[in-house]
């Protein structure tokens, strides 16, 4: 008979391993799938993992993989400090939205002005956004116990309204014959997060999500912050014993969060997507929270899970186009990942033992 | 033959198949929702096959679904064109600057952007004159309502659906000058559970007559639920919610024009066109009126419709004052295409605010 047994401390290999195992077992499934569908599961991983990175035209989705996966990252690590302490920031998606309206409406109001004081502007007017819209759950929840969770969603609904409300009024292109939707910010170059270095990928945002990986990774291992973040998560009494004021943890962590979601929100806008439109928001806001749990909520695990999650969307894609796999098909495998990851974990805080029958109690 | 077989395979093989080698034309489609969403992007693939059925073996197409307006679209874009495409159609309003952007880095390859506006030498546009379907439909609802209150659910604030509504309205208005709009934003273009919450919305408002402008079936299945409801099908004729609620529907029928486009690219005779076509071309159908009509409605309605669509009669026909009052089309004057390409604002008599 199996039994499960705790591990007194969570299993460290386990919990490197658990991931890596994923993702083989999603591969193994989803081949499965792709089999019932009729097409060749063989040839349908590669597509998907393989031809991104070193198929025949790696040389453009290898840099989309970072158009793609820098925000994700930009936005769990600063998720990833919230959850350690048990602060749950669900509404990043509002926040990216609120982060790119206020950086592009900084931009736009100076409109046709070049000037390279302009996009720094943008960015420290995109993270106030940002940081902002999160301060609302932050300070009903120290002033009235709210629950961040539900306020902090709810509060995504409020900025697709906004988002909409904006691209059809305030910051309505002009010349755009009555469309919704921004000036493009392509066309501006003052404003315009192009790519540092022509072809790579590489923009102010990815950039960014660079720096929040690395600064992360030293707040949470030097930093007595970092150390009061996990000691949070891990002892709440302990931590209250020890001296960390819970409500200056909370004000800081849903303020990074919802500062970072700004950021990533303003260098999209004012980089790949170009323009604030009635669906600016694609989702990463909520892709983001898989991406830290995938990641473990550890600077380098986010940054490797950000990629992978890049790498399903784009070789899911391409499957799709070369394969004719339905997109269903492609998000039930992308499914699938986050659910083997969360299956495994329980390797992670339980031993497996095979027992004799009645053995122990 | 049997060489070019045995080389094609091989060159698939060892995963060098692109346009070198390949004869075939292909031609890629994006779509913004689920080929299965029974409206929208499935009338825009059953002109995909229609191509492939026109053109069997001498074509290969190529799609992905689910596409958001945005970067994301680009990407597929660019990645369609990489994979060899020499035609592709983007087949949604906000797919128009990622588009352009692909079209320049790839000179070669032609480009047909559903219902925008910007052209460029290797991009044209084309939509169908929906508002004369709308016609027809607003005609319908203002006979059959008996709460004199219509509901009508709305995507985007865009010309687009403005122009529907209006035609809508107006021709409501005309046979039964006591009805009143009821209409809900839903800010998309396919969310079965927002469109299904709008319906239930108006209906309890006391709409008896829903309209859409969004591509799920779902407002016909909470009109089917109320049971005293009458819809139409919306892109796509519907008709499994026939003869009741789904008394009628706006067909869009692509597949014509996709097999004539790429034909064009395979004769090189393709050129940067702007395409507007309605009832009369037939990129606009009329789904069959049930039985729940009156006849005579019916009638009235299939006249309407022959009107339409012989140029006897626009839908946009004066006097019509704009919702603020101000005079926009005199006794007789019929809509220039320019003002109803940027149409944004409501004819007199909806008094619903546009949001702006």
């Amino acid at each position: 008979m199996i039994r499960l047994e705790k591990r007194p401390q969570p299993s460290r290999a386990w919990s490197l391993l658990t991931p890596l195992v994923a993702v083989i077992i999603t591969m193994f499934a989803g081949g499965l799938l792709f089999a019932a569908l009729g097409k060749n599961p063989f040839e349908a991983i590669r597509v998907i993992f393989y031809d991104p990175l070193f198929g025949e035209f790696a040389f453009y989705y290898r840099p989309q993989l970072l158009v793609k996966g820098g925000p994700l990252i930009l936005i769990a690590i600063g998720l990833s400090l919230g959850f350690r302490a048990g602060i749950w920031n669900i509404g990043a998606e509002g926040q990216y939205i609120m982060g790119a309206i206020c950086g592009a409406g900084a931009g736009l109001a100076f409109y046709p002005t070049e000037s390279v004081l302009i996009f720094p502007l943008m960015v420290i007017a995109g993270a106030l956004g940002g940081w902002a819209w999160a301060m609302i759950p932050a300070v009903l929840k120290v002033k009235f116990g709210t629950n961040e969770i539900l306020v902090s969603l709810m509060l995504v609904y409020v900025a697709e309204q906004m988002l909409a409300s904006m691209s059809l009024g305030l910051l309505k292109n002009p010349e755009g014959f009555g469309f919704p939707g921004s000036r493009n910010l392509q066309g501006y170059e003052s404003a315009f997060n192009s790519e540092l270095i022509a072809g790579t990928g590489m923009h102010w945002g990815v950039v960014a999500a660079f720096i929040a990986v690395i600064l992360s990774y030293v707040l949470l291992n030097k930093h007595i912050l970092g150390y009061n973040i996990r000691l949070t998560g891990e002892a709440p009494r302990a931590a209250r014993f020890g001296g960390v004021n819970p409500t200056r943890l909370i004000l800081f962590c849903l303020g990074i969060s919802g500062m970072l979601a700004g950021l990533a929100g303003l260098f999209e806008v004012s980089g790949p997507a170009g323009q604030i439109s009635i669906d600016f928001n694609v989702g990463y806001g909520f892709t983001a929270i898989i991406v830290a749990f995938l990641g473990r909520l550890h600077p380098v695990g986010i940054l490797l899970a950000g990629l992978l999650m890049a790498l399903t969307y784009i070789g899911g894609e391409i499957a799709q186009g070369t394969l004719s796999l339905p997109a269903a098909a492609i998000q039930v495998f992308q499914g699938m990942l986050l659910f083997f990851l969360l299956a495994l974990d329980v390797l992670t805080n339980f031993r497996i033992r095979l027992a004799a029958k009645g053995a122990a109690a | 033959m049997k060489l070019t077989k045995f080389l094609a395979t091989a060159a698939l093989t060892m995963g060098l198949a692109t346009t070198a080698l390949a004869e075939k034309t292909k031609v890629g489609f994006v779509y913004v929702g689920p080929v299965g969403d029974g409206g929208w992007t499935y009338e825009h693939d059953q002109g995909r096959k229609a191509v492939e059925e026109a053109f069997g073996d001498d074509v290969e197409t190529v799609y992905v679904e689910n596409v958001p307006e945005g970067p994301d679209a680009e990407r597929v874009m660019t990645q369609m064109a990489l994979e060899g495409a020499d035609l592709i159609f983007t087949t949604s309003f906000g797919y128009m600057d990622q588009t352009l952007n692909v079209a320049k880095k790839f000179p070669n390859v032609k480009f047909e952007h559903a219902t925008g506006y910007k052209t460029a030498p290797n991009v044209s546009v084309y939509s169908a004159r929906f508002y004369e379907g709308r016609a027809v439909q607003g005609h319908i609802a203002g006979r059959m309502t008996e709460t004199n209150t219509i509901g009508y659910i709305a995507s985007f604030p865009i010309p687009e659906v403005v122009r529907g509504i209006n035609s809508a309205y107006l021709h409501a208005k005309k046979v039964n000058p006591d009805v009143e709009f009821k209409i809900i934003w839903v800010y998309t273009w396919f969310d079965p559970a927002k469109e299904a919450d709008a319906a239930k919305a108006l209906i309890e408002q006391g709409a008896d007559v829903i309209l859409q402008h969004t591509d799920s079936t779902a407002p016909q299945a909470a009109a089917q639920a109320a049971g005293n409801v009458i819809t139409f099908g919306q892109a796509s004729d519907m008709s499994e919610y026939a003869p009741f609620p789904r008394v009628s529907s706006i067909i869009d029928n692509w597949a014509p024009y996709y097999v004539q486009r790429t034909k064009a690219v395979m004769d090189g005779s393709w050129e940067t066109v702007s395409t507007w076509d309605g009832i009369g071309a037939g990129m606009v159908g009329i789904g069959e009126i049930s039985d729940r009509v009156p006849a005579e409605v019916k009638e009235e309605a299939e006249a309407l419709r022959d009107m339409l669509a012989s140029g006897e009669y626009h839908a946009f026909t004066g006097p019509i004052n704009k919702q603020d009052g101000s005079a926009w089309l005199a006794d007789g004057e019929t809509a220039d295409d320019g003002t109803l390409a940027g149409m944004n604002f409501y004819v007199e008599g909806l008094t619903a605010e546009l949001p702006q």
